[in-house]
This record gives C-alpha cells, sequence and structure tokens, in this order.
C-alpha cells in the first residue's frame, strides 16, 4: 500500500472554519470518486474531530488545528487531525459512547460516530502536549475513470 | 442558518436551515428554546428538510430540547431527516427520545 496523493493545511481553532475543514477534505477525497454515503461519512469524521480541537484542546483560547490527508494506490484514505492544545488524560475514557467533560448541550458521542463512520481511528494524547486522531476509511471499488490517476 | 418558528394551537414547529455544526448549534438552540418558553408547546416539531448536514452537536441540540420539554411532559417529534441526518440520529438513539419520521 503505497500513498499516491497528500494534501496538508493548517487553520485557526475557529468554529467558522468547521464547514470549511470538512469541505476543504471531502473536496480532496473525491477524486477516489466516493458514494455520497461514503462522503458524507467522512465529513462528519472530520467534523467531529476538528470540532473537539476547538472547544476541548483550545478551550481557553485559540490554536492551530493541523489536517492533512493521504490517498492510498487500495483506494483508502488516512485523514490525520492535530492539535497542540491540553490533551486527553484517559484516551479509553474518552472514547466511550456518552463520555463528555463538557455538560449541557455535548452528547459524548463525537468519538464514537468517528469510530462507526470510519473503519479505524487511532488517537494519540499528551497532556499539555495535545492530541492527534488517524482516521482511515476503504472507499469502495466502482468502476471510474479518473480514479488513481 | 436559520431557524423558521411556526406555532398551531399546541404545537411549535422549528425549521431548522443549513449545516448543524457547533459553530451553528448555539444560535439554533437559543430560537428555538425562545419558543418554548414563550409557547409550552405540549409538541415540539423539529423539520430537518432544510438541513444538509449534522454532526454530533445536532444530537446535542435535539437532546437539550428534549430535556427541556420533558420537564413539563411536552413531546418531541422529527421530521425530514435526509440520509446522513438520520445516520447520525439512529447512532444516538434518538428514536429513543423523539418520534423520528424520515
Ligand atoms: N482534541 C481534544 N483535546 C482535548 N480533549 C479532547 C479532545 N477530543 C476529545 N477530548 C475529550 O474527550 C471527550 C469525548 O469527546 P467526544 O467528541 O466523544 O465527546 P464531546 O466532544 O464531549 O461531545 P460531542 O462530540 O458529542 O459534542 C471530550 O469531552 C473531551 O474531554
Ligand atoms: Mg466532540
Amino acid at each position: 500500500m503505497t500513498a499516491v496523493n497528500k494534501f496538508s493545511m493548517n487553520m485557526m481553532s475557529k468554529s467558522a472554519n468547521e464547514g470549511f475543514a470538512r469541505a476543504a477534505v471531502s473536496a480532496f477525497v473525491s477524486q477516489l470518486d466516493p458514494t455520497l454515503e461514503e462522503i458524507n461519512d467522512i465529513k462528519t469524521a472530520v467534523s467531529e474531530a476538528v470540532t473537539n480541537c476547538i472547544v476541548h484542546a483550545y478551550k481557553e483560547g485559540y490554536g492551530k488545528i493541523y489536517i492533512s490527508a493521504e490517498i492510498f494506490d487500495n483506494k483508502s484514505v488516512k485523514i490525520t487531525v492535530r492539535d497542540k492544545g491540553c490533551g486527553i488524560e484517559n484516551v479509553n475514557k474518552a472514547m466511550e459512547p456518552l463520555f463528555t467533560t463538557v455538560g449541557g448541550e455535548r452528547a459524548g458521542l463525537g468519538f464514537a460516530v468517528m469510530q462507526s463512520f470510519m473503519d479505524n481511528v487511532k488517537v494519540r494524547s499528551k497532556i499539555g502536549k495535545g492530541t492527534t486522531v488517524v482516521m482511515e476509511k476503504r472507499i469502495s471499488l466502482r468502476y471510474s475513470a479518473n480514479a488513481q490517476k | 442558518m436559520s431557524v423558521e418558528i411556526k406555532v398551531s394551537g399546541q404545537t411549535v414547529t422549528a425549521f431548522i436551515k443549513g449545516d448543524i455544526d457547533h459553530h451553528t448549534a448555539g444560535e439554533m438552540r437559543r430560537l428555538i428554546d425562545n419558543s418554548i418558553d414563550l409557547n409550552t408547546p405540549s409538541l415540539l416539531s423539529l423539520d430537518f428538510s432544510g438541513v444538509s448536514f449534522m454532526d454530533s452537536s445536532g444530537i446535542g441540540l435535539v437532546m437539550g430540547r428534549y430535556r427541556n420539554l420533558s420537564k413539563y411532559g411536552g413531546s418531541l417529534r422529527i421530521t425530514g431527516a435526509g440520509e446522513q441526518i438520520y445516520k447520525v440520529m439512529k447512532l444516538a438513539g434518538l428514536e429513543k427520545l423523539a418520534i423520528l419520521e424520515k
């Protein structure tokens, strides 16, 4: 499995950028000719990861969010969302459905959405250093003239 | 983003438009809660037919309104959710809190 294409960007952790981040990643992945459902799954997962950086990692202010996506020759995509924010104390606990450290309007389902909509989700985090979320998804094989050129 | 409110008898219908994410959910919540406070409807109907995208912030929005309605025995209905939105709602089990009409 070798990488055939890659993009990376960083942006300020402003909530106005949530829509931009989803649109940018889904536009990049669209070269694999995904189904509408696949593209929506990716949009939703990216939105969760990016929102977590804004709401949790940089809750005290603003910081940079680093997003990259890689496409592989087996039609899979690997998306990385990284912050240099507060970090997560217990990653396994944070990933449990309904777990949230913010009461009120947060459901605690962000990681559950990422895990259910992507094939593989890995989280690395260090208190005071930041968090990296890596998500992978295989795009279904369909007849397509453009894919992987 | 916009929320249009229609009141008819004991029912308040909120027509939500645009993407629901953390950026937009706060203002949507404010607009819907205003009409709950004003009308204490026995049924709040959330119309999602104008919603193009929703993430877990939308789940929080629905669950929060459910909680407010439950305080006085009001109930919740969701209509017009497209495929992506329905998938997120099912993952969250919203059909246990609201009448989910596709
Ligand atoms: N990038 C991050 N930096 C620091 N903490 C994080 C980060 N991402 C997640 N967390 C922690 O993990 C918890 C669970 O995250 P998850 O996305 O599942 O739920 P949530 O964000 O609390 O609620 P929801 O996503 O449903 O709105 C968060 O409450 C937060 O404490
Ligand atoms: Mg979250």
